[in-house]
């Protein structure tokens, strides 16, 4: 697995978190210890999503991430289904 | 508005190509219980909710079901995309090849096309709550079906991740059909 995979799995667990915390909270909106999991987790994704896109470039449209640098980097690939998570390359690459 | 990101929910991983496993999972894209039907019916039904967290859990539910949508659509994608005629006519695949090659279209197991009449948007908060229940249930036993008819370990990997979802989702529309039940028999004063 390529650094720009592990980097996207750790978005991926993180953002997981979020979800399901978000879903729950969504039902237990004054639960006090999944208030401080969710601002944690959220905190930690935000980092780590920041962090890549500075890399690999924007992981979401319309100006929710970042791009640097003289290209549009919106348009490269991979495209969430031709990453092959079963080996390092994305399928685009093969 | 919505926002997209690159990115799946959940890894989905695929072995081998496997058209005959193609054409049974794609129900779970565009099948009566699929992920397209649960999306637009939670994101259709939100805007008449009585209570907060009752248009929260819709909304997000709704979100999620489309990045499960995705999901799907990554495994037959990757299921069938280097497959041969000859692989696809053996798999029974044909008659969906020869509409639409190896796109993705909303179909259920046996070909037939997405409709509205899947879903339903009632207006009532208990009757919908009560159909978003009854379709979580549904969708998690087409995907115990799925995962019955798998041969491929990592297409069952995605398929126990998107099983899961179902039932915390069940979990989480229970208990805003609880919430619904005490906001109508709260005390209304209005001086």
């Amino acid at each position: 697995m390529n650094n720009r995979q592990s980097a996207l799995l750790r978005i991926m667990e993180l953002e997981f978190a979020a979800i399901d915390l978000n879903l729950f909270l969504d039902t237990h909106p004054d639960d006090s210890c999944a208030l401080t999991d969710f601002a944690a987790v959220s905190q930690e994704l935000m980092k780590a999503k920041a962090e890549f896109e500075a890399r690999y470039g924007p992981l979401m449209n319309f100006g929710f991430g970042l791009n640097q640098g003289n290209t549009w980097r919106w348009i490269e690939s991979p495209w969430p289904w031709e990453v092959n998570f079963n080996d390092c390359k994305p399928y685009g690459e093969e | 508005m919505w926002i997209y990101e690159k990115k799946l929910e959940y890894p989905a991983r695929v072995s081998s190509t496997n058209p005959r496993l193609a054409k049974d999972v794609i129900t779970q894209y565009g099948g009566p219980d699929g992920e397209l039907a649960a999306s637009l019916r939670y994101l259709t039904q939100r805007y008449t909710m009585p209570i907060p967290q009752a248009k929260a859990v819709l909304t997000d539910i709704g979100t999620e079901e489309l990045a499960h949508m995705e999901i799907v659509a990554t495994l037959v994608y990757n299921l069938i995309r280097n497959a041969t005629v000859e692989q696809i006519k053996a798999a029974g695949l044909d008659p969906y090849y020869a509409d639409h090659d190896k796109a993705l279209y909303f179909v259920n197991a046996a070909g037939a096309p997405w409709t509205a009449t899947y879903i339903q948007s009632k207006g009532d908060p208990i009757a919908d709550l009560h159909e978003d229940m009854a379709a979580e249930q549904k969708a998690r036993a087409t995907y115990e079906y799925l995962i019955n008819l798998s041969d491929d370990p990592d297409v069952t990997d995605t398929l126990r991740f998107l099983r899961e979802r179902e039932i915390v989702h069940f979990q989480r529309f229970g208990e805003t059909l609880n919430l619904v039940h005490d906001w109508m028999s709260s005390k209304k004063v209005f001086y």
